[in-house]
């Protein structure tokens, strides 16, 4: 028995140099070296393309800045805010919950205030809290909202949004998406 | 039509693999690959041991458990000390000890049950030296003991299964290694984060907003957490963080990742007993569930979430995306969903916390079966391996035979210690389950009221017995009554089946072969598939159903009735639904 414990320490130690630090710091030296943009988190001088951003949106009963398209209310609202910074991680409530149709139906009025009918995901958290997409029609929706306090024509608008739209990886991977810091970036280039 | 081509490019790879990937493995555990020698004959001296020292299937787990008590220690220890360790740029102190002690127990049982937010919690240094590295080594101790019980299959009159140390060594260094570390830098290449460096904060240009963005070792701990069926993530949010699956492809990797080494077990254990239509049999069964399991939740998923219909978006064309990314869509997030529930990973894309009724039914009954479609790396086979010797044994009795399998005889020993190894799971999880519902500390745990919340403690519990880790994760799980009772409930669903698997395999390889003859039952055809699904499904469905019937399903059928004790009085003013019910769980 002192025998296998002997054993067990060795290689317990051996598994945390080779399979902890070897493991972790070699990759974490080929993606340094080849990916570093990706390494360190897709970042812009406009914020990282991968986690959703507050377009300034939604107070607990209207959406305060119009002039922008905004993503889903994770991070974005004062009313689902999930805590800290830094900490990820959706609303969980289930299907049945009354809390969840008292949030989505307060963004439901918020947003019907400046004119949009919202779509689902526009009422709903995501599974990160951090989701930086939206879908073509969720961008859609927002244009006669977008249109009246830029003063852009909606054609154009309709127009950028399908030009922004990522159709899914190799056509069938996940679904087709617009990324809405992406999207504003080339709505501030029409303004 | 997105969902069907993503299925056919699963299906395409992970058969490459059964075929390719199974073929290596084999040529593994026999020891004929040898290119990483230098590395495994010095770990062989140091241990004092190697390929040529044998064990009986005692010493076999009698060093498995002694090497899993010893990595639990140190597990726990250096959470309680990471504060004073290096790798720790965000200066996170100790983590609490019934915290340490849950976490350890449940990377060392392959669960990766997390009661806490990764990205805040724990340092890189705990993250690297403890996650990553259980990842590893509980993947690796699954499958030697998976191995171990093919040997009992394919040996006759033997009175050894093999040498722990060495198949865990094994395991690491030519499967486990080479294949998350190609992966990783897919990964990476997509947008996953991978970095020593600690948080970010950028104020972004364009609306002035200042953001903190929490960054880490991710990439390469990601592919080991799915390739190891392991599931605990580096972020809270696990899978549906942009950092940890940031596109379509890498949800793809994700779920072929996890689907590798239990699929190609089922070759392994074909190869190694001399006929691979038993190794297929045991695939169709596993298939054939999975592909109904999967059908059934994309399905539930589709459909509108109620919740939000009541708030007034009836129209939902996306299906239910609330707790899901918009990359990966409701299907695609249901198929993760399903893969890491049938497996032993639980990792997630979303949260299952918000699935439908009956996708959550779906999830979580996916569990109950005792996750063998296709199950955790080994544990998956040894599992549904179980399960083939009762099946065995039933087929036995309806024909009145003498049962076989592979040529040995099913004798009263072999079926006590097969019908001991699936009865501990849902033992464990009914009686845990039954105590925290009767006790304040386990009813104070739901986040959702009325059905849904006893749903979340029935789903935790099933989750850690079955070593699976994936959480309907409004449960507050960091108190000490979780912690301590999941830890419990994670060492009797890994432990409690190991050792009986482990004396299964000595008894089997020290028996002889009988030579099959005409009325022996055949267990490579369609009636057996069909006996082995049955049997899995009976046992599953006849312990589970009432506690299920408490949860999913009343929650499914109660129309227009929505629970919580929080209520406001916005919701009073507006609702259209007279009967809206208050009050707290059961």
């Amino acid at each position: 028995m002192l025998d296998q414990l002997r054993r067990s320490v060795i290689l317990a130690v051996v598994f945390i140099v080779l399979l902890g630090f070897v493991y972790g710091l070699l990759g974490t030296g080929v993606a340094q070296l080849f990916f570093r943009h990706q390494a360190d988190g897709s970042i812009t001088a406009n914020g990282s393309t991968l986690i959703g951003q507050n377009w300034n949106g939604y107070s607990t009963t209207t959406i305060l800045d119009q002039q922008w398209f905004h993503g889903r209310p994770d991070a974005d609202n004062p009313l689902m805010a999930n805590g800290k910074a830094g900490s990820s991680g959706s609303a969980n409530l289930g299907p049945r919950s009354a809390v969840l149709v008292r949030e989505a139906h307060a963004l439901v009025v918020a947003w019907e205030k400046v004119g949009v009918h919202p779509t689902a995901d526009l009422v709903t958290t995501s599974g990160s809290g951090l989701d930086p997409d939206i879908s073509q029609r969720d961008a859609l929706v927002q244009i006669p909202m977008v249109s009246r306090a830029t003063g852009i024509a909606p054609s154009r608008l309709r127009a950028l949004v399908v030009k922004e739209t990522q159709g899914a990886e190799l056509g069938f991977l996940g679904t087709s998406y617009l990324d809405v810091l992406q999207l504003n970036e080339a709505l501030a280039k029409l303004r | 039509m997105d969902f069907f081509w993503t299925i056919v490019a699963m299906v395409v790879l992970v058969a490459i693999a059964w075929r390719f990937l199974g073929q290596y493995m084999v040529a593994v555990y026999e020891g004929r690959v040898r290119y990483l020698g230098f590395i495994e004959r010095p770990i062989y001296r140091l241990l004092g041991t190697g390929p040529e020292h044998e064990q009986s299937w005692k010493r076999y787990a009698g060093s498995l458990i002694a090497f899993s008590g010893v990595t639990l220690l140190i597990g726990y220890l250096i959470m309680r000390i990471q504060g004073s360790l290096p790798l720790n740029p965000q200066h996170l102190g100790a983590v609490p000890p019934a915290l340490s002690w849950n976490t350890s127990v449940s990377f060392l049982t392959n669960t990766n049950w997390q009661n806490y937010a990764g990205e805040t919690t724990m340092s890189y240094f705990t993250q690297m030296s403890v996650m990553m590295v259980q990842q590893f080594v509980s993947a690796a101790v699954g499958i030697a003991v998976a191995v171990a019980l093919i040997r009992g299959f394919s040996r006759k009159g033997s009175s050894t299964i093999g040498n722990f140390w060495v198949d865990t060594v094994r395991g690491c260094l030519y499967v486990l290694f080479p294949v998350a570390f190609v992966a990783g830098i897919i990964f990476v290449s997509q947008g996953a984060v991978q970095t020593l460096g600690g948080p970010t904060h950028i104020k972004d240009v364009l609306n002035g907003v200042t953001q903190v963005i929490a960054l880490g070792p991710v990439a390469f701990m990601e592919t080991i957490k799915q390739l190891g069926t392991d599931g605990g993530g580096f972020c809270n949010a696990n899978g549906a963080h942009p950092f940890e699956n940031p596109t379509g492809l890498t949800n793809l990797l994700s779920l072929v990742l996890i689907l590798l080494v239990p699929v190609a077990l089922t070759y392994v254990f074909g190869t190694m007993v001399g006929s691979i239509r038993q190794g297929v049999a045991v695939l169709a069964a596993m298939t054939i569930i999975f592909g109904c399991w999967l059908t059934f939740t994309a399905y539930a998923e589709h459909q509108s979430n109620p919740a939000v219909a009541a708030a007034g978006v009836t129209h939902q064309p996306g299906g239910n995306m609330e707790g899901k990314e918009v990359r990966f869509g409701d299907t695609q997030s249901a198929l993760y969903g399903v893969v890491s529930t049938q497996t032993s990973t639980g990792s997630v894309d979303g949260a299952n916390d918000s699935y439908n009724a009956m996708g959550g039914f779906g999830l979580l009954t996916g569990m109950m079966l005792g996750e063998v479609s296709p199950g955790g790396v080994g544990s998956g086979l040894y599992t549904i391996l179980l399960f083939a010797i009762i099946a065995v044994f039933v087929g036995g009795l309806m024909i009145g035979r003498t049962p076989e399998y592979l040529g040995k005889k099913i004798q009263a020993r072999e079926v006590k210690l097969a019908g001991f190894g699936i009865l501990v799971m849902p033992i464990t999880v009914l009686v845990i389950t039954g105590v925290a519902v009767s006790i304040h500390a386990g009813r104070a745990g739901p986040l959702n009221a009325g059905p849904h919340g006893f749903s979340e403690i029935l789903y935790a519990f099933t989750s850690q017995a079955n070593n699976n880790g994936s959480a309907f994760a409004g449960l507050s799980g960091n108190t000490a009554f979780y912690n301590v009772m999941g830890g419990v409930a994670m060492l009797f669903g890994r432990f409690v089946i190991i050792v009986p698997t482990l004396a299964l395999a000595g008894s089997l390889a020290a028996k002889n072969l009988v030579a099959a003859s005409a009325g022996t039952f055949r267990t490579d055809n369609t009636m057996f598939v069909g006996l082995l699904i049955g049997v899995i499904l009976i046992v599953g469905g006849l312990t589970f159903f009432p506690a299920v019937s408490l949860g999913p399903i009343v929650e499914q059928l109660t129309h227009h009735k929505f629970f919580g004790a929080a209520f406001g009085p916005v919701l009073s003013t507006f609702t259209p639904f007279g009967h809206l019910l208050s009050g707290g769980i059961l």
